[in-house]
């Protein structure tokens, strides 16, 4: 039992936080907000190229045949550096063992988006249903409980919303969803969800991270009274008790990642609900606190504290309601 | 990160799990709480059975008697004895958690054949007497004056906090014996015999209505000089050695302990219709799924200890945490049994009564208010993680 980071783990982590800081800097992706938000495609194939989406997919696939606990550790500092785009439905739908395959997810040409089945109203009515970077996607999953099915964009009504909560996340409005191509089925859709409590709880611990990391840091810079703010408890509490979360839902995401790969360690579904619980409640509490921290600063567009913060709700969604999330642990454990 | 055991530690837990099969049974009924000599009798009584079976001192390295297990191994004992309802180190905790390790590491040859064997065999049982009235969180500031005469120190002032004093043969004693205002760099480590004239104990009573620590007053004690470890002045950083035998297992089977306490409650709610509640499960879930990540975290502790054999700091966001939930699964405890809670008595037949009776959750929840107390208060951890891990400038 070794519970820290391999090398290599430790490697991958360093070098997509590289890939990152050199592809993804934060000027980069604030310039964006400016423009028509959509998709940068060049760099979504630098992520391809990276092994981003094909990191799970076997070797004998022309994938790099790594576990979810790679995946979770390369998602993290994904998270960590707000990168924008269905990376996690991209990579569940790449073709890792048991999961589904859609053609030319692992390499980047095919940009796949997933939404939850939306629940029926029982008239065949469907309540509007919000799609991310849908104007990019070359396939939209639907998962419910009974199975996933595949939907050509080309066939679906779009509307754009012109202010979304995440200004790098941009959405359309879907009032009706054709019935698509089934293409898995239910065992599948819990495989499917379970992934995605992982490696979206990954996401959010980096969210979490880095708004954690923001707040120190401008705690130690910031001065009042002749002091770094940093110094008065008041404000060392707050930023202690975002350690304490992002580094417990860290190990839970960790936790459930390894029980994923290692069968027998624990129960991955179990595991895998309460990591992305703890993981959206740390990022949407860190990205909280860390405008508490910045003080009048954080309530300003400039601080990008809450960009953090609309992250973690985006993040939220896709990986469910937290009360479906509490009520399978309650229920399993 | 690999959260399988080696084969050689999947051995040594087999073993440990069928020697706990075997002798669990035969220790007879855990006794009363508040029976403190009854209680040393139990509890030392199963450390000679460690003793006698070679897990005593299961993190003590060799020279000190100990079985010098790996921090894993460590983490294995501490399951599989949660696992069996084993007594834990109990009115040893002194001797075997903090004392003893002091004297493995500072102690001289003679003073280690001294203490250390009957500490791993029960046969003599240590109490602390490191806070006082007045040094509490600050415990460098603390004023207890011991002064040399001869071969021996005579001691007085008053300590507190002190646990099972009524049944302890040693007290590990921090004293002042520079000047006043000499703080960390005028403290003595002495090991003070619970026999000499001029010790008095005064029990304080909880809030829990039991008597689990007390005062000591010392008026003149004489240590002998021989029981010093260390230098004069040098105790604080004698105390602080102790620290370094910490290896990310402190206060892990209390997650352990409480994952099967919330499965109880879940029956409890299950058998009071409480659980057909949203918000019941919902909050059941919660709790459930933050215990899971303490668990992981104290395996990454653990990890990080077997590999740096340094503590890290990891050990107070753990402790902080662990502390914090314990509050709130005695609060959903209380939720779940209404007007039950206000009764100490047990109350056979009414709805509070299910799989644990009402008198056991009231008693967790009010124990819960010590969790952020003891072992360094909630606001210290937070302190050490502001400074420590992040680096935030001191108040």
């Amino acid at each position: 039992m070794d519970f820290e980071l391999s090398e290599d783990e430790a490697a991958l982590a360093d070098g997509i936080r590289s890939l990152c800081a050199g592809r993804f800097p934060l000027e980069r992706l604030r310039a964006a907000e400016d423009g028509d938000g959509l998709l940068d495609t060049e760099a979504w194939s630098e992520l391809a190229e990276a092994g981003v989406f094909s990191l799970q997919v076997p070797e004998a696939a022309g994938g790099v045949g790594l576990g979810m606990a790679a995946a979770a550790v390369v998602f993290e500092e994904l998270g960590r550096a707000l990168v924008p785009g269905p990376l996690l439905a991209t990579h569940l739908a790449a073709g890792l063992p048991g999961s589904v395959t859609v053609d030319g997810a692992a390499d980047g040409k095919t940009v796949v988006g997933a939404v939850r089945r939306p629940p029926s109203t029982g008239t065949g009515v469907f309540v509007p249903t919000l799609v991310a970077h849908f104007s990019s996607l070359g396939v939209l999953l639907v998962v419910g409980d009974d199975g996933i099915t595949a939907v050509d964009p080309a066939d679906i009504d779009a509307v754009r919303i012109r202010r979304p909560l995440d200004p790098l996340t941009p959405l359309w409005r879907v009032d009706h969803l054709p019935k698509g191509r089934l293409i898995a089925g239910p065992e599948q859709a819990r495989q499917w969800r379970r992934s995605q409590s992982v490696l979206g709880g990954a996401l959010l611990v980096g969210l979490a991270t880095a708004n954690l990391e923001m707040a120190v840091a401008y705690a130690k810079q910031r001065e009042q009274f002749g002091k770094p703010i940093g110094s008065f408890q008041a404000v060392k509490h707050m930023c202690a008790d975002m350690l304490v979360a992002a580094e417990t839902a860290r190990a839970a995401v960790h936790a459930a990642a390894v029980t994923i790969d290692q069968p027998g360690v624990g129960d991955p579904d179990r595991a895998a609900a309460g990591a992305a619980l703890l993981a959206a409640e740390a990022a949407i509490k860190n990205g909280k606190t860390s405008i508490q921290v910045h003080g009048g600063m954080g309530f300003t567009w400039e601080v990008p504290a809450h960009l953090y913060l609309m992250r973690a709700r985006v993040l939220g969604e896709a990986i469910g309601p937290i009360d479906e999330l509490a009520e399978l642990v309650a229920e399993i454990y | 990160m690999d959260l399988r055991y080696s084969e050689a530690e999947e051995r040594f837990r087999s073993e440990l799990r069928a020697w706990l099969a075997d002798v669990v049974p035969r220790l007879g009924p855990k006794v009363s709480a508040l029976d403190w000599p009854a209680r040393r009798v139990y509890d030392t009584t199963f450390q000679r059975m460690l003793y006698d079976a070679g897990y005593a001192g299961i993190d003590w390295p060799v020279e000190g008697g100990g079985r010098a297990a790996s921090p894993v191994e460590h983490l294995i004992y501490l399951e599989e004895l949660e696992r069996a309802h084993a007594p834990y180190v109990g009115v040893n905790f002194v001797g075997l958690l903090h004392a003893g390790p002091t004297i493995v590491v500072e102690g001289t040859p003679e003073q280690r054949a001294r203490f250390l064997p009957p500490i791993l065999r029960g046969d003599e049982v240590w109490c602390q007497g490191f806070s006082e009235p007045g040094a509490g969180s600050d415990l460098a500031s603390l004023r207890t004056k011991a002064v040399r005469d001869g071969d021996e120190y005579i001691v007085t002032g008053s300590k507190i906090w002190t646990s099972h004093a009524e049944v302890a043969d040693y007290c590990e004693l921090l004293v002042r014996t520079g000047d006043e205002d000499s703080r960390h760099r005028g403290i003595t480590w002495l090991a003070m015999p619970m026999d000499r004239p001029g010790i008095d104990f005064r029990p304080l009573k909880t809030i829990a209505g039991s008597t689990e620590f007390g005062e000591l007053f010392l008026d003149g004690v004489r240590v002998p000089v021989a029981n010093r470890m260390g230098d004069e002045n040098d105790g604080w950083r004698v105390t602080m050695v102790t620290l370094s035998f910490e290896r990310g297992t402190a206060f892990v089977s209390e997650v352990l302990q409480s994952m099967e306490f919330l499965r109880e409650l879940r029956a409890l709610a299950q058998r009071t219709g409480a659980w057909s509640a949203g918000d019941v499960r919902r909050r059941m879930g919660h709790l459930g799924a933050e215990l899971d990540a303490l668990w992981a975290l104290a395996r990454r502790n653990v990890s990080q200890a077997a590999r740096t054999s340094v503590p890290g700091v990891g050990g107070s966001v753990y402790k902080l945490g662990l502390s914090e939930i314990r509050q709130r699964i005695g609060e959903f405890g209380m939720d779940l049994i209404d007007g039950a809670g206000l009764s100490w008595d047990e109350l056979d037949g009414l709805d509070g009564r299910g799989p644990i009776g009402n008198a056991e959750l009231v008693n967790t929840w009010v124990h819960g208010f010590s969790r952020t107390i003891a072992a360094g208060t909630s606001q210290i951890q937070r302190n050490i993680i502001a400074e420590r891990i992040l680096g935030l400038p001191k108040g």
